[in-house]
Order: structure tokens, then sequence, then C-alpha cells
């Protein structure tokens, strides 16, 4: 068996490189679904709202200016094949490293204080990042950045359900927590839902779940129809793009699952507003 | 007069503004904000109240002014400044009946304000105004200087003076009690696809922890 080395350097580097980029151009089906919604909006407000988000998605890929000024937690997907040796140092240094670079090289906003509840002072780089890693079979790196806006951040929804709840309490939590999210998560966007597991799974699968292609559906065909109910419902709130009334206030609904305990039935929903900032490299 | 009314119906204020000015702008009106705004958001406001409780001046009078709730992204070299998008309002709400109450006329933020806010804006005839949210690139567009005043160490959360030119903005909450979000959101809620606890549910910032960006 041959183990492949990579040097830490190469991880700050493409952590670098995908904190200024995603901040400047969303994922291409962010720009086709914002001209599908604007399509298929039917309040004459919505579609001179969406007219502006796409000008604004435009403007913003011309690299001068970020999508938006809250250039997001830096939230980082890594997953390490388990024939990689990484060399030259703290693999969590080196993505640390790659924000402060590309946060200060790329204009972007330092949005990070360095403690929740004693010294909320601002860390000025966005470090530290917040990384979910996994091992993985092979001999690469992949790393997913995401700039997560704090507006919808905080509109996020956690429960421990009871099993007598079923499909339609989660259903009821999800359309629930899209409602009360009003104009604060900057409609339209993607809501994405983790179902299972334990108190923390939940929540780290709900954000996976942002983390998929916007708009594939789920390769399981009872999650797709029900990734499909939830994007009609949603958009029967009539919350509209910025919340202003319309038929567009989600692009896509994702949805996670998971084994989970006799007990219990963890939901967690992740709210992504329309500056959607994600993407992903193999090393 | 510090409105004016252009003929396609939008409405050009710079501040300071009067209480009769305010009163010309009612919820759903499309307003072009020109002149000097001042920011603040978070730690800004947590600041300013302290000043306040201690019986000190602040850096600027907010009497008939404009607040603005943004924390710009660093400006590029040659520009006036980085995105300038607003943030969530609601966060402001502890903090805002006290800056009322010394006279500030107008707020410009996102989303929904709670109900002590809505009453404080109708006791204090004054005005609550939503830019687009997570637009901040085009609202960059409109800002034509900044200046940091005050709370330099706040970096992006520092009170800047900042010119803006035709900087546009919906009123939601007008000084008459309107709430422009619940209005504009009830037409369009198709009650018949949607269970029957949702069938009345229209947010209008009372609830959650407030937002962000």
């Amino acid at each position: 068996m041959t183990v492949r080395e990579i040097d830490s350097s190469e991880i700050t580097r493409v952590v670098r490189e995908l904190c200024i980029d995603i901040n400047y151009n969303v994922p291409e089906e962010m720009v086709s679904l914002m001209r599908e919604a604007r399509e298929k909006e039917e309040s004459p407000l919505g579609r001179q709202i969406l007219d502006l988000l796409i000008r604004n998605q435009d403007l913003a890929a011309e690299g001068e200016y970020p999508y938006c000024q809250d250039t997001g937690y830096t939230v980082v997907f890594l997953d390490i094949g388990q024939d990689v040796h990484v060399t030259g140092g703290d693999v969590y240094a080196a993505i640390d490293e790659g924000v402060r670079q590309g946060y200060s090289e790329g204009y972007l906003r330092g949005s990070i204080v360095r403690d929740p509840l004693f010294d909320r002072k601002n860390t000025g780089d966005n470090t530290p990042a917040f990384v979910h890693t996994r091992i993985v079979p092979g001999d690469e790196i992949r790393i997913q950045v995401d700039a997560k806006g704090a507006g919808s951040e905080n509109m996020g929804k956690h429960a421990m359900l009871k099993p007598a709840d079923g499909l339609d309490g989660v259903k009821l939590f999800v359309l629930k927590a899209v409602a009360e999210s009003g104009p604060n998560a900057c409609p339209p966007g993607i809501i994405g839902v983790g179902v299972g597991g334990n108190f923390e799974m939940s929540a780290v699968l709900a954000k996976k779940a942002l983390m998929r292609k916007v708009g594939q559906p789920s390769p399981d065909p009872q999650i797709a129809e029900l990734e499909a109910e939830l994007y009609e419902k949603c958009n029967a709130l009539g919350l509209g793009p910025e919340a202003l009334g319309g038929t567009q206030t989600v692009l896509a609904v994702h949805v996670e699952t998971m084994a989970t305990h006799i007990a219990s039935l963890p939901v967690a929903v992740n709210i992504e507003c329309h500056a959607h900032r994600t993407g992903a490299r193999v090393i | 007069m510090a409105v004016e009314t252009l003929d396609d119906g939008r409405k050009r204020i710079t501040a300071p503004l009067s209480e009769d000015d305010v009163r010309e702008l009612e919820a759903g009106d499309v307003v072009l904000v020109s002149g000097t705004i001042y920011t603040a958001r978070d730690a800004a406001h947590k600041v300013l109240i302290e000043m306040l409780d201690r019986g000190e001046e602040l850096p600027f009078d907010p009497s008939g002014q404009i607040v603005y709730y943004v924390g710009p992204t660093p400006e590029r070299p040659g520009n006036v400044i980085g995105s300038a998008g607003p943030t969530t309002a609601s966060r402001m709400d502890r903090y805002t009946p006290r800056l009322l109450e010394i006279g500030l006329k107008g707020i410009i933020g996102k989303g929904g304000r709670g109900p002590a806010v809505r009453e404080e804006l109708k006791k204090h005839t004054a005005v609550y105004m939503a830019a687009l949210g997570g637009g901040g690139a085009l609202a960059a567009l409109q800002v034509r200087s900044q200046k940091v005043i005050a709370f330099e160490e706040l970096g992006t959360e520092a009170v800047r003076a900042m010119e803006l030119e035709d900087f546009p903005v919906w009123v939601v909450n007008d000084c008459a009690g309107r709430d422009f979000y619940a209005e504009t959101i009830a037409p369009w809620r198709r009650n018949g696809l949607l269970p029957e606890d949702l069938h009345f549910v229209v947010n209008s910032g009372d609830k959650g922890n407030g937002g962000g960006t």
C-alpha cells in the first residue's frame, strides 16, 4: 500500500482560493435558479426584487464587491482520504491560514468574535473556520468551503420530536421554521433539513444538506418526493423575495436522513439565503 | 423640505427629518435616501446605550437623523466602500427605544421589528425602512463617502458618517403603525396547501434570536 503525501500548504492554498472565489461568484446553479424564480414569480414587486438580486449577482461576479457584506462564518467540509499523509504542519492551522489569507487578500469582512460571552472581540481575519472532518477511502483530500451568512443561520431551528409526530410532524416543523424566518433569512433561499441521528447529528445533516448541488434531488425516491412536497408548500407560505410577498420563497429544499434511536425523531432546519456561497476542490 | 415626491411616486429624503417629514412616509413607499446618515450595528449600539446610561454625549446627535444598520466589507484601493447591505434590524430592538427617545427619526435595516419597537416608532413619530437584504454589492454603488467617526476599534462595526445618493429602501413600519411585511405576505399565502397551524402565521420579527448579516 502506498501513502500519498500532501503538504499542508496545499490545503492553505485551496482554502484561500475558495474563500475569495465563492464570495464573488455564486455556484452556476444559483445563477440559473434565480433566473427561473424570476420567470415563475407572480408578484410584480417580487419580480422587481429578483431583478435587483440578479443584478447584484452579476455585479459581484465582476470581482470588485463581494455578493454580500456578510461574508459569513467559514464552514469547511474536509474529506481526507485514509491513504493520505499530510506533511508540513497542522491541518486545522493550514485551513485557518487559508481563511486568513483569503479574507485579507479578497477584501472580505472578518465577522467572527473570539468569545461568545465574555470578550466579543472580532478576530479580524474570520478565523477560526468551523471544520467538519471525515476520513474517507482513497488518496485525495476534498475541501468544500461555505461562506454562511448569519442572517439565515440565526433562523435555524432544532427539535427532538417524538416518533409519534412522524412525517407530518417533521413537515410542520420545517414549514413553521421557514414561515418564522420571514425577511431575516433573505429569501429566496435553500432549506437544509436533517432528520434522524441524535441531537448534534441532525444539525450537521441539515448543514450537509445545504452543501449538495442546489436543486439536485435526493437519490432516495421517498426523500426526493418529500423534498418536492416541502418545496411546493414552502412557496405556498407567500413570503416571496425578501419576504415582501410572492410565490418564490425557496429555490430548493434538501433533506438528509440517517438512522436514529427507537425513542427519537431529531429534526434540524438550516436555512440558507439567496447568497449561497460555496465551492469545492479536490487535492 | 426633506421629503421630495418624484414623478414615479418614489420619495427622496434627506436628513434631518422633522415629524412632518416622517408623516409623509407610508408603509410600502419606495424611498431614495440621500445625504449624510450614520451607521451602527450590534456592538456600536451596545456602547452608545452604555454612554447614554452614564450621561455622556454621543459621537453624533441622533436628533432628526437616520441610522443605517450595516457592517461593510473593507474597501478596495480606489473604492469608497466595500459591500454595504443591511443587517437584521430586530437584533437592535433592545436598543432602539432609547435612541428614538432622543430624537432619532429614521432607521434602515432589513427584516421586521418587534411590537415594542413598532409602538415606539408611532409614539415618537419615526420610521423604519428596509434595504435590499443580501444586496451588498448593489448597495455599495449608492455610497458617495464614508468616514469612521467613533469606536474605530470595532472595525466593521464602528460608527461611520456615510453620504448616500439615492439609496433605495422600502418603508416597512411607518409612524401610523402599519407593517409592510404583514400586508404584503398575507395575500400570497395559499392556505389550501398548508397545515392549519400555518394559515395565519405572519412573521414580523417578533420571534427567534434575531437574524444576522
